[in-house]
């Protein structure tokens, strides 16, 4: 596991840095709605704390729903890719155009055509489109990347289509798709800031709402508290997204056979 | 008794290449025959042809007694990393869905006979080269082939191991009664190992000579240096050699 530094170290500069905030914001007298001090923040999410646990719950609740989503979905197209080069020639320039064109301009679109009565259901839609392009693209590679010898040995031994995607294209796709799928869990929760960002005020209660909100309150210590929570998620998703990875792969995979990425 | 015919065989790749052209040979049932040729003469596509992973443009690749179960060996050892060496033993008999216990026994024992009892669990990374190639060799037996292709399956490993290899090889070989193609760069190798030696022009493809050997002498343990391989390793060179120049 990591050693002692890997984790003090940056404790450490965090500590200075908002030390050093902290002290500049007392010394130039800064207005606190122009930038709080770090206790500004950390009262204004003590005392918000209920709220902004209800809204982090709902941007989660988006993000997981559209990072599962995603992840099947981009699992299943690669798979059909990978049996049919017709199906991947016709389909891949429009996964292309849909990764390319960016997602803030569709998602109105999106909000108009699923409703606003289903807005969870929109928001999940829109950071899906977000999430889906690295795990289409990890997957595919990965189950592309097939030992030609392997697969040449399984057709010998009279496999089936079937046979060879289970024993042998999935588990050589994993830690591709695992790569894809760290990307794509940050991705998911872009997506779904985006998406609250878009959908505005009176339907969304996520994370993204409450920082428009303190924004035009002008409360920006709950903005920046909603803000430190969004990081803080991020960080936890990839987080445990790597551990996934570890948990799959130490045995087998180079990737893996050090320590936690 | 022909186990395995080919008969005027031509192959062109895709990019144009022509590998092969018209080649011929048979293999007896129970011949260790080995296929030698410099690089790019097309062996592992003649190989490749015999398992029916190709098809040929012309000619007919046949087994006039009927199809039999294939044994193959690539030059590396082709594992499945994320598997053990039991898993990957298993493959061809789980691709035969048969049943796990049946399977796992049969895994086991091709194991034991490849000299890595003890080492089932053992992922592919924790083996060296030549224990990886006991793998190999091992899922090759497992489905209890009558025909073993081998692709070079020692080219990559160093020689102490390639001998031991080879001499485990000949071992197999006369218990189970089995039909060996082997494809090699190596004289000494051919001519240690096998009863016949087909010698291969360079690109395209054909067989040059047909040179049998001293059967008697195919695989005695003294057989690596003793006088009648040191010959046959001369014939073979001089008619490799004639070839390579022409």
């Amino acid at each position: 596991m990591r050693r002692a530094p890997d984790i003090l170290f940056p404790l450490v500069l965090a500590a200075l840095l908002l030390g050093a905030w902290e002290g500049a914001i007392h010394y130039w007298q800064v207005p606190h709605y122009v930038l709080p001090a770090p206790s500004a923040i950390a009262h204004a999410l003590c005392t918000n704390f209920g709220s902004l646990m209800e809204s982090l719950g709902s941007t989660l609740a988006v993000t997981l729903q559209a990072f599962a989503a995603a992840t099947i979905l981009g699992v299943a197209t690669a798979i059909a890719f990978t049996q049919s080069r017709l199906i991947e020639r016709t389909l891949y320039p429009y996964a292309v155009i849909l990764q390319v064109t960016p997602v803030v301009a569709i998602a109105p679109l999106i909000l108009i055509w699923v409703g606003f009565e289903r807005i969870n259901l929109a928001l999940v839609i829109v950071a899906t489109i977000v999430a889906f392009f690295p795990i289409l693209a990890g997957a595919t590679l990965g189950l592309k990347s097939a030992d030609f010898n392997l697969l040449d040995l399984a057709r010998l031994h009279g496999a089936s289509r079937l046979q060879i995607l289970w024993r042998i294209r999935l588990p050589t796709a994993l830690p591709y798709l695992l790569s894809g799928m760290k990307t794509a869990g940050g991705l998911a929760l872009i997506g779904a800031v985006v998406a609250e960002f878009v959908a505005g005020s009176g339907t969304a209660t996520g994370l993204a709402w409450r920082i428009v909100e303190s924004g035009n309150r002008l409360e920006i210590a709950t903005l920046f508290a909603a803000l430190a929570l969004l990081a803080f998620t991020g960080v936890v998703i990839f987080a445990a997204l790597s551990l996934l990875e570890w948990a799959l792969l130490r045995r087998w995979h180079e990737s893996a056979l050090g320590e936690v990425t | 008794m022909t186990l395995l015919s080919l008969s005027a065989v031509a192959k062109r790749f895709s990019n144009g290449t022509q590998a092969l052209r018209d080649l011929s040979f048979t293999v007896a049932p129970g011949d260790f025959v080995s296929l030698l040729g410099p690089s790019g003469c097309g062996k592992s596509t003649a190989l490749r042809l015999a398992a029916n992973l190709l098809t040929p443009d012309s000619g007919a690749v046949t087994f006039p007694t009927g199809k039999p179960e294939i044994g193959f060996v690539f030059q590396e050892p082709t594992l499945m990393p994320w598997a053990d060496a039991l898993a990957n033993a298993r493959l061809p008999l789980d691709l035969q869905n048969a049943p796990r216990g049946e399977a796992n026994e049969r895994a086991a024992s091709a194991l034991a006979r490849v000299g890595l009892a003890g080492f089932e669990r053992a992922l592919p990374r924790e083996l060296s080269g030549g224990m990886k190639m006991r793998v190999s060799l091992a899922r090759a037996l497992v489905a209890r082939p009558k025909l073993l292709l081998l692709d070079e399956p020692f080219a990559a490993l160093d020689e102490i191991t390639r001998a031991q290899l080879g001499d485990d090889l000949l071992r197999l070989w006369r218990e189970d009664g089995l039909t060996i193609l082997f494809v090699t760069h190596s004289v000494s190798e051919s001519a240690f190992l096998s009863q016949r030696v087909l010698v291969m022009t360079p690109r395209p493809g054909t067989i040059a000579a047909d040179i049998a050997l001293d059967t008697a002498l195919a695989g005695t343990r003294d057989g690596r240096l003793s006088a009648a391989t040191i010959e046959a390793q001369r014939a073979i060179s001089a008619v490799l050699n004639g070839t390579v120049a022409a």
